[in-house]
């Protein structure tokens, strides 16, 4: 099918046959490296993407599901070569070990963010519980998203 | 490690959507299930017709006698929409499923299809006594969940036919709702039991209950025997400890990957007394 959709801001359109996974539409289509595949079953959350807002398992997505629609990815996340505050955060609170999984929590807790801005910790714990990090132990990225969230409410006010 | 993307269409309106079916596609929704078993050869269709962004199927519509959900609604749209505040029991239940990505993806009618005994979706709708609207190219028909539901992963549906909404009645009253699942692992997983319940309670004591447990039976089980013996006894939990016998015959666990039959009918058990705990706090 000819697939017009919105990927990080900018419109979109590609041949692709309609029940590829939108995970390997990104990643081997369009290059976007950043969504990454564990488990390809749902059970990680480290290929999250948002889509009009919400977020979606990119692994369990179809390229026909994101027809005319608004597709975010980590890559989208810097704005004018500078990190999103999330990004920021995850850095400095040593969220990010091995890496693997941190696009998955970026996406995760931006769509967190999009609904919540002032997240209790139990929120965001709840929130992150579809993802998986086998190298933290989760605190640290806790740690984060509250610390963002906070910058994110300064910088607004 | 590149798969052979399975064969897919999306249809313009519902008329195509069941003509497709008509050709022997399978219904995609949110596809948490479909695509799962996909993956891991269970279900090896020959092509899906995605029928998740059809209007027919995303109505929510209050009438007087209760309201009609349409099966592709996701379970977080309906956790958000205020007409399923009068339900606080479909609430408690899909607050509880997958993750909010999976929340976000799957949909109320996709959890119904996949008739897992496990299908949290489920213990609301039994509970609930939802009916199914079903649609095909022969017009539309109705049945009671219990009906609909025929054992683990059989359902009424037949080919060429959509599940098109649930209804869910207004409940008379107000009902105290309970829902507890114990699972594995925090988020994602597949409980090793559950139980929900609606409670009437008069005067402290129980004037009416129906109560449904998921993964102890090869469907949800309503303990038709449990709910009437309750009639009538005060809401403490020593006056229904009798009752946890009565209620780990009723159940037919199986032992599996999670959980052994034994521990299942155990756990059963000890949900039947929280729920009376919970009720006997005052609210
Ligand atoms: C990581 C993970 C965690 C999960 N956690 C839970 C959980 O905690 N509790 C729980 O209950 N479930 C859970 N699930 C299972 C699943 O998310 C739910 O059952 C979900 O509601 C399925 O809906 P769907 O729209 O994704 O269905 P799909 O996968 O799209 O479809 C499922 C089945 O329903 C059929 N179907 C879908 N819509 C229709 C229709 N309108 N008419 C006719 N047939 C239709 C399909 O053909 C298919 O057979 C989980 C799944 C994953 C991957
Ligand atoms: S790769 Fe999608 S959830 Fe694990
Ligand atoms: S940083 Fe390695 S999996 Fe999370």
């Amino acid at each position: 099918m000819r697939l017009r959709f919105r990927l990080n801001g900018r419109a979109v359109e590609v041949g692709v046959p309609p029940g590829r996974r939108l995970l390997d539409l990104l990643r081997e289509d369009l290059g976007l490296i950043g969504t990454k595949e564990g488990c390809g079953e749902g059970e990680c959350g480290a290929c999250t993407v948002l889509v009009d807002g919400k977020p979606r398992l990119a692994c369990l997505t179809l390229a026909l599901q994101v027809e005319g629609k608004e597709v975010l990815t980590v890559e989208g996340l810097a704005q004018g070569g500078k990190l999103h505050p999330l990004q920021e955060a995850l850095v400095e609170t040593g969220g990010v070990q091995c890496g693997f999984c941190t696009p998955g929590f970026l996406m995760a807790a931006y769509a967190l963010l999009l609904v919540n801005p002032r997240p209790s910790r139990e929120e965001v714990r709840a929130w992150l519980s579809g993802n998986l990090c086998r190298c933290t132990g989760y605190e640290q990225i806790v740690d984060a998203v509250l610390l963002a969230a906070e910058r994110m409410r300064d910088a607004r006010a | 490690m590149r798969r052979r993307p399975i064969p897919a269409v999306k249809p313009a309106d519902l008329g195509e959507a069941l003509r497709y079916l008509a050709e022997g596609g399978k219904p995609l929704a949110g596809g948490t299930d479909l695509l799962v078993a996909i993956r891991k050869g269970t279900e090896n269709p020959p092509f899906l017709v995605y029928v998740g962004e059809l209007p027919e199927l995303r109505v929510l519509r209050e009438t007087a006698e209760g309201l009609e959900v349409g099966a592709a609604l996701t379970h977080a749209e309906l956790l958000a929409h205020p007409a399923t505040a009068r339900f606080p029991i479909l609430r408690q239940v899909l607050a509880t499923i997958g993750s909010p990505a999976i929340r976000a993806m799957g949909t109320l009618g996709g959890n119904l299809v996949t008739a897992s005994p496990a299908g949290d979706g489920l213990v609301a709708l039994y509970l609930l006594e939802a009916r199914v609207r079903l649609v095909s190219a022969a017009g539309e028909r109705e049945l009671p969940v219990a009906e609909f539901i025929q054992g683990p992963r059989q359902t009424a549906l037949r080919p060429g036919e959509l599940v098109r909404a649930l209804f869910l009645p207004y409940l008379e009253g107000q009902p105290l709702s309970f829902f507890r699942k114990v699972g594995r692992r925090q988020a994602l997983v597949i409980a090793v039991a559950s139980l929900g319940a609606l409670v009437w309670v008069e005067g402290g004591r129980v004037a009416q209950a129906r109560l449904a447990l998921g993964s102890v039976a090869p469907t949800v089980l309503r303990p038709r025997e449990v709910e009437q013996a309750l009639v009538g006894r005060p809401v403490r939990p020593e006056a229904w400890a009798d009752l946890v016998p009565l209620l780990c015959a009723a159940t037919q666990p199986i032992s599996d990957l999670r959980a052994s039959a034994e521990y299942r009918r155990k756990v059963a058990g000890r949900l039947l007394l929280a729920l009376a705990q919970a009720l006997a706090r005052p609210a």
